[in-house]
């Protein structure tokens, strides 16, 4: 069976092959909600980047080693996620759960790394609550660390529905194909993180 | 270069092994670029931010197309218009309220 097929739903089988699955493209609509989302909390970081209250500054508490590091990892977790994808569409259960427990792994290190820099941020007095700019940080940060978070969970429930008797069929690669998504998009957004939160504050 | 996955026999919203890994070339080359501005402090304030916005615009792209896989194909119409005002938005959020806030600001007080 060729997955061009199994990724129709019968309904689209007049309109060949190619055609993306409603689901897809339902999700897709949910992600440019969340691109909304992030783009109201890099606006309010804009907004108060320079608002340290006497506090300390982009400046003085990022470390660009660790920054270079995590875009390192997710970088890396997308493409070991795009061989899982690859993997998926030829039917390749093995190769398959071997790239996405790759890409898990990568995700918990760089949640791992994260949670570490926060800690250490509230550690020395530069919690959420010590200024605008850092309350601004944190909520954009952390959301973004928490779709990661959402990401791994998912990762992980689909994991275990590969290795039940759902296997790859079109279900599973029109799931799998909504988690590319979210992933890919969470790099996206990582992007614009490293460029203007880290990188533009240390400037 | 964008063609290299839209071709193939999978279908144009399926990448490659070879699509994904110019993707990835593409990403690690710009993310290098963007840290190496900063850190070589070769810029002024202003022509390093411009600097690392092209970058990033950039790489966003090669990220849409390598490994969301978007492209101009008519089965990929509606993915590229919500796409398209979905950035409208964001725009009018992002240079919206910076555009006011700023204003506010330099005529409140001058920082």
């Amino acid at each position: 069976m060729s997955h061009d097929t199994t990724h129709a739903s019968p309904a689209h089988h007049e309109e060949h092959e190619h055609q993306e699955s409603p689901v897809v493209f339902g999700f897709w609509v949910y992600l440019m909600t969340d691109c909304i989302i992030f783009g109201t909390l890099f606006t309010v970081f804009a907004v108060m980047s320079h608002q340290f209250a006497g506090g300390p500054t982009g400046k003085e508490l990022f470390d660009l080693k660790n920054v270079e590091i995590e875009t390192a990892i997710l970088l890396f977790s997308s493409i070991t996620y795009g061989f899982a994808m690859l993997g998926a569409q030829a039917q390749k259960k093995a190769a398959t759960l071997g790239w996405l427990f790759i890409t898990f792994l990568l995700g918990c290190s760089f949640v791992f790394l994260e949670v570490n820099e926060f800690t250490d941020l509230i550690a020395h007095g530069a919690g959420p609550d010590r200024s605008a700019f850092l309350s601004s940080f944190f909520t954009l940060v952390g959301t973004h660390g928490l779709h990661v978070t959402c990401g791994l969970i998912w990762m992980v429930v689909a994991f275990i529905q590969i290795l039940g008797k759902q296997g790859l069929g079109s279900r599973m690669i029109s799931k799998l194909t909504c988690l590319s998504l979210f992933w890919h998009f969470l790099d996206v957004v990582w992007i614009c993180v490293f460029t203007f939160v880290y990188l533009g504050s240390v400037l | 270069m964008s063609q290299t996955h839209t071709t193939t026999q999978e279908g144009e919203s399926h990448g490659s092994v070879a699509s994904y890994v110019i993707g990835f070339v593409l990403a690690v080359i710009l993310t290098v670029a963007s840290f190496a501005t900063v850190l070589s402090k070769a810029f002024s304030y202003w022509t390093a931010l411009v600097v690392l916005s092209i970058l990033a615009v950039v790489q966003i792209v090669v990220h849409l197309v390598f490994f969301l896989h978007m492209n101009t194909s008519s089965k990929q119409r509606w993915v590229l218009m919500t796409f398209a005002v979905t950035v409208a938005m964001v725009m009018i959020v992002v240079v919206g309220s910076l555009f006011v806030l700023w204003n506010t600001q330099s005529h409140m007080m001058a920082r």
